[in-house]
């Protein structure tokens, strides 16, 4: 698999014609998890762009929340491992000290007020910078901090969730369904902080069933079925390769070639030679197609 | 990772005093040590009746508390793992945070009423070997519970399976060592007793107990034979052995468990 200097060499996205600064680079290898007789993810290879927006898409049980948990560590991969800068991520965790992570169902501790959550992280993380609280305020949380998490609406818990994951300036931004259950002025807020983040360097990593959000904030498009990755290139070249318009009109595409060609989507070759499928080889940097497609 | 440990536990032992369960344990062994000290005539009348209310009782609450625990602290172990502090101090803390309470509630419930009371300086040492036995018990079922919750997905199954241990391990296998000693009386059983006891922790600690106030009658089987063979205070040491190891292998299950476990 890539050694690290190979990762090291893709530190920036040559594709951005403002230099900004890149974070960490994030690498799945091999990953592969069973749950039972379920195959969430199958021997999953992907390596994210740093300091890019990666949106992961695929239908119901794709293995997209596995994949995202395996990164943060929730969940233990049967095979494969995770990289950050190179190195496979400590067991110790010490690594998710630069991992924001929002989960999509925020099951906290339902008596802990927002403010325990946010004083005990604190503590267990030691973290004496100063926290980005911009969220609180931003999503008008800030008179929910004081009451216990379990009283709160499905959509002001999702706030404190969000909150929770920006506080720490993290530079890798793990978000599963990061929308879901905002109003949409709250929904435009996060977006707003998602590209922010992003434009101060963070890598991120994005699922939702909202495509039209994934749109408007992805640069890259991470397509799985069935635990494998079946596509990974830029949003401007998914939509050149199906010849669609829009990106829900093009997974679409995607889901139905997969239905009809069996195991692999190829694309074709010849035109498209930084796309990479699932294949090692041409995992060149999609950022070039990104400038390509735009010029 | 002693630290976080440490902080992880502090915030474990909170929530659990939040919840007024040990609260209730710690009162009822205050009542059961203070009723049968007054109505029983002394505390060497009730030494023997609280043994086996330690043994009985001990057991059940550390067992349920710890595999309820596992359920109920799993949004907060979630919370913990999504930022940077590793499984193992993570585990540290929640298995001490279950076991340190127990204990101070346990040794709470049974010492302040007997001390208020005053023991005779004739008892301090059979109170002190209850103590120590209700302590090792706690740390064994609590280790055990913890194997128990983290072994099954659902509360309902994990609960179940606890009381149902609970009970094989209190009630039924007593009786089953008996039947097989009837069963097989024609042998020489002193051995095959001796390591039937050693596999079930309540029975360590009710030789303990029982060797230390010298009352037989109350032994079981495999305790009688358990006196027979080691007598006095080897007995008492090698009990306490077993069950400090019957502390350890457990514990180190479960925390192989929660470092594979998947959240």
């Amino acid at each position: 698999m890539s050694s690290s200097a190979e990762v090291s060499g893709r530190a920036g996205p040559p594709g951005h014609s403002v230099a900004r600064p890149a974070g960490p680079a994030l690498e799945v290898v091999d990953l592969s998890k069973r749950f039972g007789r379920v195959r969430a993810l199958a021997s999953a290879s992907i390596a994210f762009t740093p300091g890019a927006v990666t949106a992961l898409i695929g239908p119901n049980s794709a293995g997209k929340t596995t994949l995202l948990k395996s990164i943060v560590g929730l969940v233990r991969p049967d095979d494969g491992c995770v990289l950050m800068n190179g190195t496979v991520v400590d067991a110790g965790g010490a690594y998710r000290r630069d991992v924001g992570y929002m989960p999509q169902l925020p099951a906290f501790p339902p008596h802990m007020t927002g403010q325990e959550l946010v004083d005990m992280i604190d503590d267990l993380r030691g973290f004496d910078g100063e926290p980005d609280e911009s969220l609180i305020d931003d999503l008008e949380v800030r008179d929910e901090m004081s009451k216990p998490f379990g009283s709160l609406s499905g959509g002001t818990r999702q706030k404190v969730n969000a909150a929770l994951a920006f506080r720490y300036r993290p530079t890798v931004l793990i978000l599963d369904e990061p929308t879901a259950g905002l109003d949409p002025v709250a929904s435009l807020t996060l977006k707003r902080k998602i590209r922010e983040r992003r434009e101060e360097g963070a890598t991120v990593l994005i699922t939702s069933h909202d495509l039209g959000s994934l749109e408007s904030l992805a640069e890259e498009i991470v397509f799985l079925l069935e635990g494998r990755l079946r596509f990974h290139a830029s949003l401007v070249r998914l939509l050149e390769e199906t010849g669609q318009r829009s990106l829900e009109a093009a997974i679409a595409e995607l889901m139905l070639r997969g239905r009809g060609a069996g195991d692999e989507i190829r694309p074709k070759r010849a035109t498209t030679p930084d796309v990479s499928v699932g294949d090692d080889t041409a995992r060149d940097d999609p950022g070039l197609a990104n400038e390509e497609g735009v010029a | 990772m002693i630290g976080r440990a440490a902080k992880v536990m502090r915030y474990q032992v909170v929530d659990l005093l939040r919840g007024r369960a040990l609260v209730g344990y710690a009162l009822f062994f205050a009542a059961a040590t203070s009723g049968l000290s007054l109505l029983g005539g002394g505390t060497a009348r009730a030494l023997p009746s609280l043994a086996t209310l330690i043994l009985l009782v001990v057991p059940l609450v550390s067992l349920l508390l710890a595999t309820t625990t596992v359920y109920h602290r799993g949004d907060f172990v979630n919370l913990l793992l999504s930022h940077p502090v590793g499984r193992r101090p993570v585990f540290v803390g929640i298995h001490l945070g279950v076991t340190l309470p127990l204990t101070a509630a346990f040794l709470l419930g049974l010492l302040l009423p007997l001390v208020a009371g005053g023991i005779g300086a004739e008892h301090v040492a059979d109170v002190a070997i209850l103590a120590v036995a209700g302590v090792l018990l706690t740390g064994v079922f609590s280790s055990i519970g913890l194997v128990v919750g983290l072994s099954f997905d659902r509360l309902a199954r994990g609960a179940g399976f606890a009381l149902l241990l609970w009970l094989a391990l209190v009630v039924l296998y007593d009786g089953a060592v008996l039947f097989a000693a009837y069963r097989w009386a024609a042998y020489p059983m002193e051995g095959p007793m001796l390591a039937l006891m050693a596999l079930n922790p309540v029975d360590l600690a009710r030789v303990m107990v029982l060797v230390a106030l010298d009352a037989s009658a109350l032994m079981g089987y495999t305790g009688a034979v358990f006196q027979d063979f080691f007598g006095g205070a080897s007995g008492l040491l090698v009990a306490a052995a077993c069950l400090a190891l019957w502390m350890a292998a457990p514990a180190f299950a479960a925390m192989r468990l929660f470092e594979r476990k998947d959240l």
